[in-house]
């Protein structure tokens, strides 16, 4: 059952998970752009500011209607509170003849994301499948992933949704699966509420110490239609049908000279996506002996990504890009049963060249 | 490393520069205690003038060669040391002073202008690297190289690994720290898609753009990154300067459709970059 909540209450919310232990990570204007950070309060809120977004190009600027969540994908997703970009293995020190081995415990801070979009969320599902499904388990993952609650907001103000195009990707604007509680904010003259939905346990319970009426048809209505709104007016498109098929024959495709003189093999993209994986394994030693392996976060775009005995396999640009984009839209089928790509626009928008993945797509389809 | 062996001996050597990486190791100064009960330093005037004599296990590098006594000199240290290793920007790519080696300079014009007494003065046509001069075993990046790639620098030596010295952009470790790009929200020209990480990302986390002071990153695109400054609307002269400061002369920091102008004094073959 849906209830209706005001402003005043979804500050509430935030004070209600903080006083269950919870380290809130919400949305907040910072650097001039509208991104995730811990520590949120209701006043952190980025009230009444939007962005807009294109091929590596964001601006934020003023809504004039007080929205809460009235912005678009953030800078970068928050996965490196599940998925911390720097870990430290274990270390080893020697003793005597010997040595001995340290690994800390997995930490268990419990985090509450609040202001999560459906693209987000899909991917945290799509990183399970990487960290937990398979043969071995990361536990520090696993730690982090079961004391993570997911309050998610529903896309429902923006009509052009710039460079998302989670609705061809299946995964949004409505979040589907692996959320704690949906918020969906409506604005509509003077009238802004918020329909909340709880989807597990954990989210009825926090919602129940929240003040709000159950949602009426019209409410429940104007929430669905603001939502398929979104939908209908994607910033942009791709034609997901046989996608894997597609790229997975691409290989020889003219395109990937083109676009590979444009890429700059920053690693720009993979760092602001929500799905992406990919870790070094760095061991260093210090003079007093002590020996530490770190994890940290990589690219397809390095060099030593590919890096096997006598070198590196993929040593242009254009290489790089092709590794990836097939990586995202076809082999990652193959290798998690899912698409790589969640349709968040962030590796269009944080592209310092303003590489469009779905205008690369489009243009090999078109060539095929 | 037995504690019983002979601890291996460090030599530091100056040529072309303003002191920087030196003053880098010497930044250290928490870790020097370690440093000195790792490693003997048997020559480093700007931290002892208690100097062994050579041979040395192992010389570090800073500065380029802009003399013909400093081109002699090199090939000494290089004759002297077992494993040698360029530190900073002036030593891996000529520095800032390899200004004078762009087409329409003319050091030697200059030298009256900036000196009282000119005929004192005696200088070569270029600021070349010391790889230009000599083979190499590596180089620490950098204007100046960060503190603690020099620190792991030294650890690998003294255990016989490879140090860990990142190459890949600067972006990377932008988006690690969590900075909001200042190229894509700002529209600030930054040169850090092409430059090698190392520093933290210092300039986009005060929000300049990054400087380049790294040196070029493994596969720079310069010509690409000149297209996106150019629809940031910075003009062309700006463009060129952008890219000629620190490591003016490295051939990943040449712009589109420039020769990497006219070829260095020295004949010999660049070193590999990186250990
Ligand atoms: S590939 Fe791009 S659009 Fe797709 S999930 Fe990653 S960042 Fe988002
Ligand atoms: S290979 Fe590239 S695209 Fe695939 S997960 Fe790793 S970084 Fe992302
Ligand atoms: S596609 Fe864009 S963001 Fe990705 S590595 Fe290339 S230039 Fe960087
Ligand atoms: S601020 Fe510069 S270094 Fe940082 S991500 Fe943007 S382009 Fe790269």
């Amino acid at each position: 059952m849906s209830t209706v909540m005001d402003v005043q209450a979804v500050y509430t919310l935030i004070d209600s998970l903080k006083s269950d232990g919870y380290e809130v990570v919400g949305p907040r204007l910072r650097d001039k752009a509208l991104g995730y950070v811990a520590g949120t309060n209701g006043s952190d809120l980025p009230a009444g500011l939007g962005d807009d977004q294109s091929p590596g190009n964001y601006r934020t600027r003023d809504r004039g209607d007080g929205a809460l969540f009235g912005f678009r994908s953030s800078p970068q997703s928050w996965r490196r509170w599940i998925f911390p970009p720097n870990a430290e293995v274990w270390s080893a020190r020697r003793d005597n003849d010997s040595f001995v081995v340290d690994t800390s415990a997995p930490d268990s801070m419990k985090v509450a994301v609040i202001g999560a979009r459906a693209c987000d969320v899909a991917a945290l599902t799509i990183q399970d499948k990487v960290f937990l499904d398979g043969q071995f388990q990361d536990p520090a993952y696993k730690a982090r992933r079961e004391n993570l609650l997911i309050v998610a907001v529903n896309c429902s103000l923006d009509a052009d949704s710039n460079t998302c195009f989670c609705a061809s990707m299946g995964t949004g604007p409505r979040v589907q699966a692996g959320h704690d509680i949906a918020l969906t904010e409506i604005i509509e003259g003077d009238k802004h509420y918020f329909v909340a939905d709880a989807q597990t346990d954990e989210g009825s319970r926090i919602l129940e110490g929240i003040s709000g009426a159950p949602a009426g048809t019209d409410e429940v209505a104007a929430a669905d239609s603001a939502i398929s709104n979104v939908a209908d007016s994607m910033g942009r498109k791709v034609d997901a049908d046989g996608l894997p098929e597609l790229m997975n024959e691409s290989y020889e495709s003219p395109r990937w000279t083109v676009v590979g003189e444009r890429c700059l093999s920053c690693t720009s993209c993979t760092m602001v996506c929500p799905t992406c994986f990919c870790t070094n394994i760095e061991d260093s030693g210090d003079l007093n002996g002590v020996a530490t392996r770190t994890r940290s976060w990589d690219s397809c775009f390095t060099l030593r990504h590919s890096h096997i005995h006598g070198g590196a396999i993929r040593n242009t640009n254009k290489a790089r890009y092709r590794q990836w984009a097939i990586h995202k839209m076809g082999t990652w089928q193959e290798q998690f049963g899912t698409s790589g790509c969640v349709g968040c626009g962030r590796c269009i928008t944080w592209c310092p060249s303003g590489i469009d993945i779905t205008e690369e797509v489009t243009a090999i389809r078109e060539e095929a | 490393m037995s504690e019983a062996a002979a601890k291996p001996t460090l030599a530091v050597w100056k040529f072309s520069s303003c002191d920087g990486c030196q003053l880098s190791i010497l930044d250290l100064e928490e870790e020097l205690l370690d440093i000195v009960g790792a490693v003997e330093i048997a020559y480093f005037p700007e931290m002892t003038r208690a100097v062994v004599k050579g041979p040395y296990d192992v010389s570090l590098v800073e500065g380029s060669v802009t003399t013909p006594e400093e081109a002699e000199r090199i090939a000494e240290i290089r004759e002297n040391s077992k494993i040698l290793i360029t530190l900073g920007a002036c030593a891996v790519a000529g520095g800032i002073q390899a200004l004078r080696n762009f087409d329409g300079a003319d050091a030697h014009a200059w030298v009256p202008t900036v000196y009282a007494h000119p005929e004192y003065i005696s200088t070569l046509s270029t600021s070349t690297a010391i790889s230009d001069h000599i083979d190499i075993q590596g180089s620490v990046q950098g204007c100046p190289p960060n503190k603690y790639h020099l620190l792991e620098l030294i650890g690998s030596l003294v255990w016989g690994r490879t140090p860990n010295l990142p190459t890949h952009s600067q972006c990377l470790d932008c988006k690690v720290k969590g900075n909001v790009c200042v190229l894509v929200a700002h529209g600030t020209p930054c040169l850090g898609p092409v430059t090698r990480a190392g520093c933290g990302s210092v300039c986009p986390s005060y929000h300049r753009g990054c400087y380049g002071c790294h040196g070029p990153a493994e596969t720079p695109n310069m010509d690409a990154l000149t297209t996106r400054w150019r629809s940031l609307g910075v003009a062309e002269d700006d463009i060129v300067r952008g890219r000629r400061m620190f490591y003016a002369w490295d051939p990943g920091f040449v712009g589109p459709g420039e020769e990497h102008h006219k070829q260095p004094a020295a004949e010999t073959t660049r070193g590999q970059g990186s250990i």
